[in-house]
């Protein structure tokens, strides 16, 4: 049984998947303090651009499978198709493998526009493969951006080498610059032909990271820096981290939750080691973006993911299914760049509709000035509209609204990293789950919801509201805000309802 | 005097360019050592190549069987607790 929407008419998904907020990031383009030739070579970039993660799509090939360090967050063993976590993939390629892959890909997703090689091992342990697939593909693919994300330990041997390849991006994965902290993350590292152990392995490693992210600088390089953010080990440390690499000159810090669920197999996951709550995430990456830029929109794609950030399109170019597929590169090129220039015409119309029409929320008749901010979680499928159904949307985008403006601040997914119901499922349903990752928020915006779902909402503390179907996600989030205010609701903290069993 | 790769190896190529001996070589279902041209590193390095790079416990063992990373050596996961672990995870 459904509750009908007022007004509501027939919702149509865009073409393009994956997150779908028109302002999902903020300040309208948090790349905007950059230099105007940094910006151009990230405004069509999904991972590093909020922007360009609704309109672009890119591809990871697997063809690094070596590491020479052990993460305890990582486990080497593991494939499970129904994860999706940075190290894990389903199928190992060969360089002439990837290449095929890709141009198949880019043939049949226009909006395809980066190639990234992230594992599943490190790229640079596994330096032949990886500049096999890079040099293959600057020479068949000339309009596909390449970059690479690495630990960083072989970074400084082979920076010259990866500047071969015309790559303008480099991500690194740095938790720490402190050795003690890094021996609780690194159990080991592989270095001049042997296996270094705890702290002195993790001293060598941070060395190594600081020396190849000041190298990839000096050469002139982009370089997003990740950090893994550990309660307890590594989450007091990581606004000295973000603050050291921006020093250095990294443009962007990526801080992730730790994924750790003890059917993972990792150190953490059995020894108990808990992911941040999504509180203490927004509280670190608040205040690491007073030192530098953040970045909220990452989805911490497999590393064979394919598509929008947020999807994964991977089972449709298996090898098996592309192998006998021919693809005629030069007439998809004519089609990528025809795709690409009606993207950059709707960003150009989008950008100069904002100029002209933004209406600061501080000059509506919003609430007293000492009101407080609320979370709300919007369920969409595309175009920045609110039009997915509560139980359709797999993941929601949190919006913050205060009584200055409204921001993205971060995506949470309902499944939970994991889609198996009798392997994975500890018995909690879908709905108490979609519930629990909801968390913090108090109005869920969607197109349509049914009644069941509706009063369990409601009884742990989080409004459904479906008035708002088909509008922009600000105007709606910056709305019910306003209807909050005018109810009194926003000068008390908000009743917790959450069951002490949830 | 040679070593080999058994069950549990997860083919990731990180050994195999590191032999001294080229001893290393893909195969199904788990990359194979020639045990004719195994050194185990004599007179090229002081440690065992493979045995020092390969991420799973138990994939490498010597001539006798012993594993030369045993359970627990290199994830610093006790093999106590991962069995408690698994066994939860069964009963689920």
């Amino acid at each position: 049984m459904e509750l009908t929407v007022l007004g509501q008419s027939q919702t149509t998904a865009p073409a393009a998947g994956g997150c779908a907020s028109s302002g999902c990031g903020s300040n309208d383009d948090q790349l905007n303090h950059l230099p105007e030739h940094i910006r151009a070579k990230v405004h069509n970039h999904p991972c590093y651009s909020e922007e360009a993660h609704h309109h672009y799509a890119r591809m990871h090939v697997a063809v690094a499978p070596a590491c020479n360090i052990q993460c305890h967050y990582c486990n080497r063993k593991y494939d499970c198709s129904n994860e999706s976590r940075p190290g894990v993939v389903s199928e190992l390629l060969t360089p002439d493998q990837a290449v095929k892959k890709v141009m198949t890909v880019a043939a049949n997703i226009p909006q395809m526009t980066v190639l990234g090689i992230a594992g599943p091992g490190d790229p640079l342990a596994n330096p032949e493969r990886t500049f096999d697939t890079f040099r293959q593909l600057t020479e068949k693919a000339p309009d596909i951006k390449l970059c690479v994300s690495t630990n960083g330990l072989a970074l400084p041997e082979l920076v010259d080498e990866l500047c071969k390849h015309n790559i303008d991006h480099v991500t690194m994965t740095i938790n720490c610059v402190d050795p003690d902290i890094g021996a609780q993350i690194y159990p080991w590292i592989f270095w001049k032909n042997r296996r270094v152990y705890g702290r002195k392995g993790a001293e060598i490693l941070i060395k190594q990271q600081q020396k190849g992210l000041q190298m990839l600088v000096d050469r002139g390089i982009l370089v997003k820096v990740n950090s893994v953010m550990i309660p307890g080990v590594n989450d007091k440390h990581l606004e000295e981290v973000s603050k050291a690499v921006k020093a250095k000159g990294a443009f962007l810090h990526n801080v992730m939750p730790l994924i750790a669920e003890a059917e993972h197999g990792t150190f953490y996951g059995v020894m108990g080691q808990r992911g941040p709550t999504h509180d203490e995430l927004q509280e670190l990456q608040d205040a690491c973006s007073g030192d530098m830029n953040m970045m909220r929109h990452c989805r911490q794609c497999r590393a064979d993911a394919v598509g929008m950030l947020g999807e994964d399109r991977g089972d449709e170019f298996t090898m098996d299914k592309i192998e006998a597929v021919d693809v005629d590169y030069a007439a998809a090129m004519v089609k990528r760049a025809e795709v690409h220039a009606a993207i950059e015409a709707t960003l150009a119309a989008k950008q100069q509709k904002k100029n002209e029409t933004f209406i600061s929320l501080s000059s509506l008749s919003i609430p007293k000035k000492e009101s407080r901010p609320v979370l709300m979680a919007i369920a969409t499928s595309g175009g920045g509209i609110i039009n997915q159904h509560f139980g359709h949307a797999r993941e929601f985008l949190i919006y913050e609204a205060n009584a200055h403006d409204v921001r993205f601040i971060s995506h949470r997914k309902t499944d939970l990293y994991c889609s198996g119901d009798d392997t994975c499922g500890d018995g909690e349903s879908v709905l108490q789950k979609t519930i629990n990752a909801l968390k913090g928020c108090e109005v869920v915006l969607c197109s349509k919801i049914g009644y069941e779902p509706w009063g369990m909402l409601e009884e742990a503390g989080i409004m459904p509201n479906g008035e708002h179907a088909l509008e922009a996600i600000e105007d709606a989030v910056a709305a019910v805000y306003k209807e909050m205010g005018e109810k009194g609701l926003l000068d008390k903290k908000p009743e917790t309802k959450q069951r002490a069993t949830a | 005097m040679a070593l080999q790769i058994v069950d549990g190896c997860v083919n990731c190529w990180a050994c195999e360019p590191l032999c001294p001996s080229q001893a290393i070589y893909a195969a199904l279902p788990h990359f194979l050592i020639d045990a004719k041209k195994c050194t185990e590193c004599d007179g090229d390095y002081a440690d065992k190549q493979c045995a020092s790079i390969c991420p799973i416990e138990e994939a490498i063992v010597d001539s006798q069987g012993a594993a030369l990373n045993p359970p627990g050596s290199l994830t610093g996961i006790p093999p106590e607790r991962w069995e408690q672990v698994r066994a939860e995870i069964q009963a689920r």
